[in-house]
């Protein structure tokens, strides 16, 4: 297959991204394997996002409830772990897990499903009322956590120990971004599959324009609200490493501001693009990193960036220096 | 006369006080094109909402394939085999002509919710994309992006969906509008070729295109359906030329 | 819990629901007549709270720093949409929503840089300092009940402005069709600014009031904003009407869930228990309502358009 422009700045953004915690341990700056954790985290995030938003065109200002949904499956699953606390009782007996793969999978259902609900009433909506009420829902989530003292409510939840994975050392820095990468790629890889796919053909072209799609007998509302929980679920999941990565959730990762900054990641990196969330959560991180270094006002500067870049530079990163979307 | 394909009858709509649809009652049977014609604002746009499934009539039945489909919204009209084209053009602009008239014969196929085969390998949307396409004459164009076709190939690009999605019927709103005299006479040649495949509920400003393919002509004036019958009939009828050609030009 | 208490946090619920009617007639009659979503409308709020601190406390005129907060509003609205509003009236949704996104940022950071991370404090006027009687022998602060009678004229301004003058025919005629009152002749640019600066004006007015209830710092026009929004997506955007009703709706359910949910479940799940549940119910009960709401009618109560 013939890559094209844009698929050689892929290859380089993912090396580069691939690269910076091995550059870490040379230089001995384990602080950065850190950082790059965190870009792709974000990154696995705001993929999880473009489904919603870069195919479907669908403007959720929510997705914070998601990803910090996963985060509180993380905490709350390994609080019961680590206080041998049954996390039910009754009808059926749930206990805690510290093991990566089961709070994953839980973290994906559980935004899945809160997702689902969530999809099916906003997606009666359109344009302005959807942004409006998937950041309502998002809220309503947001003070729920914050008033429901059991898990930490406003102070949020310490997870003691990072979770497990089978086989491998999870505490090892290098280790966990390698875990996270990985799953960073598996969902870009899905990403790119559905993308192509009939499912993909149809979410795009309800995006282009929904009365042609329905005039060929396809509703677009059920094409849109799978895109919508599987765009979820993948957000969740972002959410649960997020917990490990800090070992700690708090209803930030819920609030209205995460929400935004997800979308800013893409919007960074270029709309409907592959790579997009990857490249915008590379360019966040270090702005964040650095700016936050030089100045307590970075967000003063961050504002003027996206600014800039909203009213004079669309395409965000891939667009600037991959040139204009080809037409399919 | 054969068993209408599409049937209405006694249909209105209202718009606060504005009546947009009186009481309309017409019929499309196989293989004819039965066009409806009329002034600006004579409510044929809505009429064809009405149709189509994207506005509910006030009152009134339309029966399609001797099924009441009132009820049914546009996705299952579409899905029953009404094939529609604009009036303003409207496909997937950033998509290929081809990946638009794919996405007719995907859902001709049945579900959209496969999310693993690449859809541009596969022959079983390909073919019978580029067959459609080749019909309408737009082959060579397969590759550009609808944004990017002329205002013509739009048109054409519009009756290749609709016979991809393999219509029982076509209802077509001004397809010749904005087509040079060339586009025009090919279309038309098309169009009444088409007929044998099934029946055109022809929307139309172009006269000459309405009188050389049409085996009936309905005029709609304020909602209301003032003549009906063959050419000869509706080129003859006073209350016609007083109400509508009169004043048309 | 007895009548007089029942009463006074219904009068704490429309206090809230006038309040946030400020925000949302801007956000609504910004949204209806230019299509556009403005995000940064809280931060027209904390602009208005800040400057009314500001000048009371220079002063020791709570008037004028009320003076100040509608002139600041207005005027930061004002330039706001001279070099940015105005770019985003034919961008999407998405691009509006990321450039007013990015003017919260610059609001928040810049306010911050001018008045310190420590919040301000307001004082209520000497006037209104008191508290009234009501009938049935129980009291209630006489400066909410100012907030409430300024809400209700307000309403009452907005709708002869729109009713009755030349400036809300152009408003109606813009909702109708914006290409029309260009065809019109009316300077769609002058008119946008305008429209766009009262809104703002409305907001600030609406933070000045709170802030002599709270204290004023950086951030508090966000939560308002967000409880807007649901107001206008309950009330219909477009829709001033939509905008009164929705806010009193929301006002009151989210002030008197916070007040009888967790004494209901108190009542048999006892005391720990009950608050906990009560108030994490009543924390989401005006979301439910909103989809409650959107699920008989998904364009709001009394849309204007879809």
């Amino acid at each position: 297959m013939e890559i094209g422009r844009e698929g050689v700045i892929n290859i380089v953004v993912a090396v580069a991204l691939l690269a910076i915690p091995f550059a870490a341990v040379v230089l001995d700056e384990t602080f950065y394997i850190t950082l790059a954790t965190r870009m792709a985290i974000l990154a696995l995030a705001a993929v999880g996002l473009n489904f919603a938003l870069g195919l479907g065109g669908l403007v959720s200002f929510g997705h914070a409830a998601f990803f910090g949904l996963g985060g509180y499956a993380a905490g709350i699953l390994a609080t019961h772990a680590f206080n041998a606390e049954p996390l039910l009782l009754w009808p059926i007996e749930i206990l805690g897990s510290n093991s990566m793969p089961v709070i994953w999978l839980t973290a994906i259902a559980i935004s899945a499903l809160v997702a689902l609900p969530i999809g099916a009433i906003s997606l009666r909506t359109t344009g302005v009322y959807f942004i409006m009420i998937t950041l309502a829902f998002a809220q309503m989530i947001y003070y729920f956590a914050i008033s429901w003292p059991a898990y930490g409510g406003e102070d949020g939840l310490s997870i003691y120990v990072r979770n497990g994975f089978p086989g491998v050392n999870t505490l090892n820095p290098l280790t966990f971004f390698l875990i996270c990468y990985t799953l960073l790629i598996v969902a870009l890889f899905l990403f790119a599959v559905f993308k192509d796919s009939r499912f993909g053909a149809a979410l795009q072209a309800a995006r282009q324009n929904e009365t042609r799609v329905a005039a060929v007998g396809i509703a677009p509302y059920r094409i849109r609200l799978a895109a919508f929980v599987i765009s979820a679920a993948i957000a969740g999941l972002a959410g649960a490493l997020f917990a490990d990565l800090n070992r700690f959730v708090s209803p930030s990762m819920l609030s209205w501001q995460m929400s935004g900054e997800l979308i800013i990641l893409i919007i960074l990196g270029g709309t409907g693009r592959l790579f997009g969330p990857v490249a915008g959560a590379m360019i966040f991180v270090l702005v964040e990193y650095f700016l936050g270094g030089i100045t307590e006002r970075w967000q003063f500067f961050l504002g003027l960036t996206l600014l800039v870049v909203v009213l004079f530079a669309r395409g965000g990163f891939i667009g600037l220096v991959a040139g204009r979307t080809r037409h399919e | 006369m054969n068993e209408p394909i599409l049937e209405i009858s006694g249909l209105s709509k209202n718009f606060g006080a504005l009546r947009a649809t009186d009481n309309v009652s017409l019929d499309l049977g196989p293989g004819e094109i039965h066009a409806l014609i009329g002034p600006n604002g004579a409510g044929k746009s809505t009429l064809i909402h009405q149709i189509a499934g994207t506005l509910k009539p006030d009152d009134g039945v339309i029966r399609f394939l001797g099924r009441e489909v009132n009820e049914a919204g546009p996705v299952a009209r579409a899905r029953m085999g009404l094939g529609r084209s604009f009036q303003v053009s409207s496909l997937a602009p950033e998509f290929s002509a081809l990946r638009n008239v794919m996405l007719a014969v995907q859902s001709r196929q049945g579900s959209s919710f496969r999310f693993f085969k690449p859809v541009m390998r596969d022959r079983s949307l390909l073919d019978p994309a580029m067959a459609a396409l080749d019909r309408v004459g737009l082959a060579a164009r397969a590759d550009v992006p609808a944004a990017e076709l002329s205002h013509g190939e739009r048109r054409q690009l519009e009756i290749a969906i609709a016979l991809a999605l393999g219509s029982k019927a076509f209802l077509l709103d001004e397809p010749m509008a904005g087509m040079g005299p060339d586009g025009s006479k090919s279309l038309t040649a098309f169009l009444s070729a088409l007929r044998d495949e099934a029946p055109i509920l022809l929307v139309e400003h172009d006269m000459d295109a309405v009188f050389a393919l049409a085996d009936r002509i309905s005029v709609l004036v304020y909602g209301r359906i003032i003549a009906s019958g063959s050419v000869d009939d509706i080129r003859n009828d006073p209350a016609v030329r007083e109400a509508y050609l009169g004043n048309a030009e | 819990m007895t009548l007089a208490l029942f009463i006074e946090q219904l009068l704490n619920g429309i206090q809230l629901g006038v309040m946030l009617f400020l925000m949302a007639a801007g956000l609504t009659l910004i949204f209806g007549v230019m299509g556009l979503i403005n995000l940064a409308h809280g931060s027209f709020y904390m602009i208005g709270a800040f400057a009314c601190a500001a000048v009371a406390a220079a002063t020791g005129s709570f008037w004028l720093g009320l003076a100040a907060s509608l002139a600041a509003a207005a005027l930061v609205g004002a330039l706001v949409e001279m070099t940015v509003i105005r770019r985003l009236y034919e961008r999407d949704h998405l691009d509006q929503v990321l450039a007013t996104f990015a003017l919260i940022l610059i609001f928040s950071e810049g306010t911050r840089w001018l008045f310190g991370s420590f919040p301000l404090y307001l004082d209520i006027p000497q006037v209104l300092s008191g508290t009234i009687d009501l009938p049935g022998g129980s009291r209630y602060q006489l400066y909410r009940m100012a907030i409430i009678g300024v809400g209700v004229a307000v309403a009452g301004g907005l709708y002869l402005l729109i009713a009755r003058t030349r400036l809300g025919m152009r408003i109606r005629a813009g909702e109708a069709d914006r290409e029309m009152i260009g065809a019109l002749g009316v300077d769609i640019r002058t008119l946008y600014t305008v429209v766009f600066a009262l809104g703002a004006a409305l907001a600030g007015l609406a933070g000045a009031m709170v802030g002599a209830l709270q204290s004023v710092q950086v951030g508090m026009g966000e939560p308002v904003l967000i409880l807007a929004f649901v107001v206008i997506v309950i009330g219909g955007i477009g829709s001033i009407k939509g905008a009164l009703i929705g806010a009193i709706l929301v006002g009151v359910v989210d002030t008197m869930g916070r007040f009888l949910l967790p004494q209901f479940f108190i009542s048999f799940m006892g005391p720990s228990q009950g608050t906990a549940v009560g108030s994490a119910l009543a924390s989401m009960l005006i979301y439910i309502l909103m989809a409650l709401i959107l699920a008989v009618r998904p364009s709001g109560l009394f849309a204007a358009k879809g």
